[in-house]
């Protein structure tokens, strides 16, 4: 049922009847998206039977997180079941992510056979790339050697790295090495001179995606959960129209918007944390097992051109 | 003969009683360092209990990890570093020299004590 609709009422390029029509639909289920003045609409049966990435440079990605794999307390006994369902989560989208994030903490206690079984549960993702960042779980023995080798992008520094896809940019971060006694999540001078130069020649109106474990605003510096050079790093990207920081680390899911800057984390796909301040201890929160899944899952995310702000979608493994 | 006999018997007892009481001395002052030797941190809710200890020099202090997430012990000064501690793993480290020695879990970075040593 997708409908071009061009009636031009007033000669001022802005098709109001189109846009009633999209808002009557919006409540049944429709996506109204406008690309030059025009609107375009698709029911989101429509949507279903194209991909994503055909709707002029538009994308969608996924981000998972803490899978912790190698964790079996309380809270969660089999947290590579739950994995494995929230990879079924992601294959069961209309349309397969054209990448998945994974923003850290992948294993439990940084072992080897943890990241064998990482690897070889992510393998059944039905997407072409997957992208990480390590958490400070993932970095306990070596200094980070076996993940930045396994899962690493680059060999420099401890493996900070930025890509391009359909015309926004990605920057993954790496916050949890170095870390200072009585500190919070760590960034570092090298990593942050970096920076300012991966972006110094990017166009104000390219979208802007950063991905790092600990969160880059201060959710609960009691708790650990914040960055304490992230507002360096922010001061780099104020400029883009659109910035929008993916983080994981805090196990629930989380949204600030300050300006231009989107903040969000992800839900664990292995256990839930408190919330700031209701518990002695960020520690793992056991909870009844017919809440354990409403508290676990995945986050989707579209890029839409010419829109200001990156539609995020999260889900629990619980929602159908 | 007969009495160089005597006198050697005598001699050999007379050492061998030098010997145990010799010997019984450093025993029980052993005794008593082993009892001080020793001083233990439990580490629970993400927090180093007790926050500050105060030991005498040459104590061996032993950290158990008894929460369901790793952490690790580790020296301001780079003087100790235990490996990451699984749920109920323990590290041990004998203090030697007196004086305040800062560490912090370099996972949880919040995580920090001192070791006080007299």
């Amino acid at each position: 049922m997708s409908d071009y609709i061009k009636e031009n009422l007033n000669q001022d390029g802005i098709d109001r009847r189109g846009f009633l029509k999209c808002m009557a639909w919006a409540g049944t289920g429709a996506l109204c998206v406008l690309q030059g003045g025009v609107l375009k609409s698709f029911a989101l049966s429509d949507l279903m039977r194209q991909k994503i990435s055909d709707l002029q440079g538009d994308l969608s990605f996924v981000q998972i997180s803490d899978s912790h794999i190698g964790f079996n307390k309380a809270a969660n006994t089999d947290v590579t079941a739950t994995l494995r369902e929230a990879i079924a989560k992601v294959n069961a989208l209309p349309t397969p992510p054209l990448f998945v994030l994974h923003t850290g903490d992948l294993t439990h206690l940084s072992k080897a056979e943890e990241f064998d079984t990482l690897a070889e549960s992510l393998k059944s993702l039905k997407t072409d790339q997957v992208f990480y960042v390590p958490g400070e779980h993932d970095v306990l023995n070596d200094n980070g050697e076996m993940f930045r080798k396994r899962f690493g992008q680059q060999d420099a520094g401890d493996g900070w790295y930025s890509f391009d896809k359909n015309g926004a940019h990605f920057i993954g971060l790496v916050n949890v090495m170095n870390l200072k006694a009585g500190g919070l999540g760590n960034l570092g001078s090298e990593q942050l001179a970096w920076l300012a130069k991966d972006v110094a020649n990017l166009q104000s109106s390219m979208p802007v995606v950063v991905f790092a474990h600990i969160p880059l605003w201060g959710v609960y510096p009691e708790w650990g959960w914040g960055t304490d050079d992230s507002e360096q790093a922010l001061a780099y990207l104020k400029r883009f129209g659109s910035v929008t920081v993916l983080n994981g680390h805090i196990h629930q899911t989380m949204q600030k918007i300050e300006g231009n800057v989107t903040f969000h984390t992800a839900a664990s796909t292995a256990f839930p944390q408190p919330q700031p301040g209701q518990a002695d201890s960020p520690g793992p929160m056991k909870v009844p097992d017919d809440k354990l899944r409403q508290l676990l899952g995945i986050t989707h995310v579209n890029v839409v051109r010419g829109k200001h702000s990156l539609a995020i979608v999260d889900s629990t493994l619980a929602s159908g | 003969m007969k009495n160089t006999r005597w006198i050697l018997s005598a001699a050999v007892t007379l050492l061998t009683a030098l010997a145990v009481v010799v010997s019984t001395g450093p025993g029980l002052a052993a005794n008593t360092a082993d009892q001080s030797a020793s001083a233990a941190v439990q580490i629970d809710n993400f927090s180093f209990n007790p926050t500050s200890l105060t030991v005498p020099a040459g104590t061996t202090v032993t950290w158990t990890n008894n929460d369901d997430v790793p952490h690790t012990v580790v020296s301001d000064d780079k003087l100790f570093r235990s490996k990451a501690l699984d749920s109920d793993d323990k590290f041990s480290y004998t203090f030697t020299k007196p004086g305040t020695y800062n560490y912090f879990c370099s996972v949880h970075p919040k995580m920090t004590a001192k070791i006080v040593v007299q």
